[in-house]
């Protein structure tokens, strides 16, 4: 009791300084600026590396010098990359498949979840949870039956489809699809449901709603939906791996390692500057499209 | 410009009947509104008649031909939504060519639409704007305006005012009536606020449980309603029912009330009620304005009586007087300057010229 009133007494006194709701900001923000920064580093510090690491000779690369320092820079790296036949080949081949996967991802995805979102017919909401559910089974699991698949398709057609860039364009909207497809109906959603039959009722059919007011209004949602697709079809590993095998048939996260790496020979400068290079496109696009992409997500994320 | 016809109505969701069998014919150029309470179904008869729900059975003609089968955009009608509706991403301009632009009307025509509408509604100023940049009330003239230019033959306005404010609602109100003035295109305008129903229609229907209560012009309802739904729906505050029985006198009939209170039934309606003096389940009907303070000289069918006021409302031009008889809460409306206080007695008047006598067993006026 006695010190109950003594602690009170004593926020009393404080209290004509600061009030208790700005003392309360005052070190939240303190807490979110510590792991802010925290997080920052943590992050930040691989790439840096790999910056520091793409300046340096191999010399002195193994030498045994200041890991965080350049002492001899030099573009070298960059150079020899960026004039190897392999590596353009390995990026030409990224685009491409990168560029043809949104496209068909966005073909595919945008009218689904019009059509699971607005056109209520029989199944339409286990259908939805359908999609999400194919989400969520890894592609690990997938890569074993495919090459079967690839395989009885072989023998009944005698077309190749084993190493080949383009097959890429068939395996990764598997994982692109679902995904965009989910955060669609989710943005979609949250139009509210006189809008479309206001343009119903204008005379819009079903695809003029679509492309006239759907498509206009959940841009930002459109846009978070193809930053994702392109980067999922950009940085796939484990897809390009199983699947080409031939050098020219390569995107770029296999190319780095299976060209860059000689046996138990790392040539290190070389596979930091690919890395490098290679993740300079998505960045680009999330610098110009960030604001986009984060209203996107927390619109599927609430209203989904 | 066309009559619609309902025959039959009826709308189904799975067991729920939300609309249970409705005739209702609305002449051409007829402003009707549907009112009733929350989940009454004027919202999906209105529905209905735009094509946005099935109709579970029964039969809607809009011109004179069924449209059961019609989809909306090929029904030649115009909705105002309670959210407006408008297209967040185009201008108010684009907002109202929607629909003409979509049906390939040429460039000048859609421009005189357009222009005429705007200045219908005085939005002409606003036509580059787009919708976040609006206010409530203007939003609700572009939504108004996106009807007016498809040259419809019918408005079907579904809740339009409930989103403004008191102030802008009421202004809005006679703003649509101006309009309809103008533009006399067939309304039919759903709303469950009684007082809007009043001053917009020509003709009220009102709806309770799916079923249409009466039909008539806000006078009708007002003053001959033809059940205690209507008649306690219509009229702000409520229409008072005093549970009663009936009394053949010497001179006459009477109410009574309490032991000690009766009200002597005027002669003029003593013959209408002759048949009901056994009836033991009768209510008294009668509007708080009927009950007034009882001047030095009363006027025949006027009842003097002495009440305690539980609460008293001043609200300025007149005084709402609450009290009880025989258990029911009771509102009067006083002079302000007849000395109604809170807890002290009153020496009112009834007058029972415009009495209504509702059999409880039914729910329908005598």
């Amino acid at each position: 009791m006695a010190v109950a009133t003594v602690a009170s007494a004593k926020g009393a006194a404080s209290r004509p300084r600061y009030g208790s709701m700005s003392r309360n900001r005052t070190w939240a923000l303190r807490w979110s600026y510590f792991f802010l920064v925290l997080f920052a580093i943590f992050f930040l510090l691989p790439p840096v590396y790999m910056l520091i690491t793409s300046l340096k000779t191999s010399q002195e690369i193994s030498a045994a010098t200041n890991p965080w320092w350049v002492f001899h820079p030099t573009l070298e790296n960059y150079r020899g990359l960026l004039t190897s036949n392999e590596y353009l080949t390995f990026f030409r081949n990224s685009a491409l498949v990168s560029v043809f996967v949104v496209s068909v991802t966005m073909l595919i995805s945008v009218p689904a979840a019009f059509a699971l979102s607005r056109m209520k017919f029989w199944g339409s909401a286990t259908l939805a949870t359908g999609v999400f559910l194919t989400y969520l089974i890894p592609e690990t699991l997938l890569f074993l039956p495919l090459f079967k698949m690839f395989a009885m398709f072989k023998e009944a057609t005698d077309i190749e489809l084993i190493n080949r860039w383009w097959v890429l364009l068939i395996l990764y909207p598997t994982l692109t699809v679902p995904f965009c497809t989910w955060i669609m109906i989710g943005y979609f959603a949250s139009i509210p449901k006189e809008l479309d039959e206001a343009a119903l009722i204008d005379g819009a059919s079903w695809m003029q709603t679509l492309t006239k007011i759907f498509i206009p209004v959940a841009l930002p949602g459109l846009i978070a939906a193809t930053i994702f697709a392109f980067t999922v079809s950009w940085a796939q590993f484990l897809y390009p791996l199983a699947f080409t095998t031939s050098v020219d048939q390569l995107v770029l996260p296999v190319g780095i390692i299976t060209s860059l790496v000689k046996a138990d020979v790392y040539n290190w400068g070389q596979i930091m500057t690919g890395a490098l290079l290679g993740a300079a496109p998505p960045l680009i696009i999330y610098a110009f499209l960030m604001d986009y992409y984060i209203a996107g997500l927390t619109a599927g994320a609430t209203k989904g | 410009m066309a009559e619609v016809n309902l025959r039959r109505i009826v709308k189904k969701y799975d067991e729920v009947e939300a609309v249970r069998g409705i005739d209702l014919d609305i002449a051409d150029h007829e402003f009707v509104v549907l009112v009733g309470p929350s989940g009454c179904g004027k919202s999906t008869t209105l529905r209905m008649i735009a094509g946005l729900e099935d109709i579970t059975d029964g039969e809607i003609l809009i011109g004179g031909d069924v449209v059961n089968d019609v989809p909306p955009k090929d029904r030649d009608i115009a909705m105002v939504f309670q959210n407006y509706a408008l297209y967040p991403h185009m201008t108010v301009e684009q907002n109202m060519s929607f629909g003409l632009r979509l049906k390939r009307f040429p460039k000048a025509e859609i421009r005189k639409r357009v222009d005429e509408a705007a200045r219908i509604l005085d939005i002409k100023e606003l036509l580059a704007r787009k919708p976040r940049q609006l206010s409530g009330g203007q939003r609700q003239r572009v939504a108004m305006g996106r009807a007016i230019v498809r040259n419809p033959k019918v408005f079907l306005f579904d809740e339009p005012l409930s989103n403004l404010d008191a102030k802008l609602r009421v202004q809005m109100r006679t703003e649509i009536k101006k309009v309809h003035q103008q533009v006399r295109t067939t309304t039919v305008y759903v709303t469950h606020d009684q007082v809007e129903a009043m001053t917009l229609a020509d003709r009220v229907v009102v709806m309770n449980h799916g079923i249409i209560e009466q039909v008539g012009t806000p006078n009708q309802l007002y003053h001959d309603p033809k059940t205690r739904f209507v008649a306690g729906f219509i009229g702000s505050p409520a229409m008072n029912f005093i549970p009663c029985r009936m009394e053949g006198t010497s001179d006459g009939l009477s109410i009574r009330l309490t032991d000690q209170l009766a009200f002597p039934v005027p002669p003029s309606r003593a013959e209408h009620y002759r048949g009901h003096v056994q009836n033991g389940k009768l209510l008294l009907g009668l509007r708080p304005e009927h009950i007034t303070e009882a001047g030095s000289h009363l006027e025949p069918g006027e009842t003097p009586f002495e009440a305690r006021l539980d609460v008293t409302e001043p609200m300025g031009m007149e005084t709402l007087v609450y009290f009880p008889i025989n258990g029911t809460q009771v509102c009067g409306r006083v002079n302000p300057n007849a000395g109604a206080r809170d807890g002290a007695a009153l020496r009112l008047a009834a007058n029972l010229n415009n009495m209504h006598l509702i059999d409880d067993a039914t729910g329908k006026v005598i």
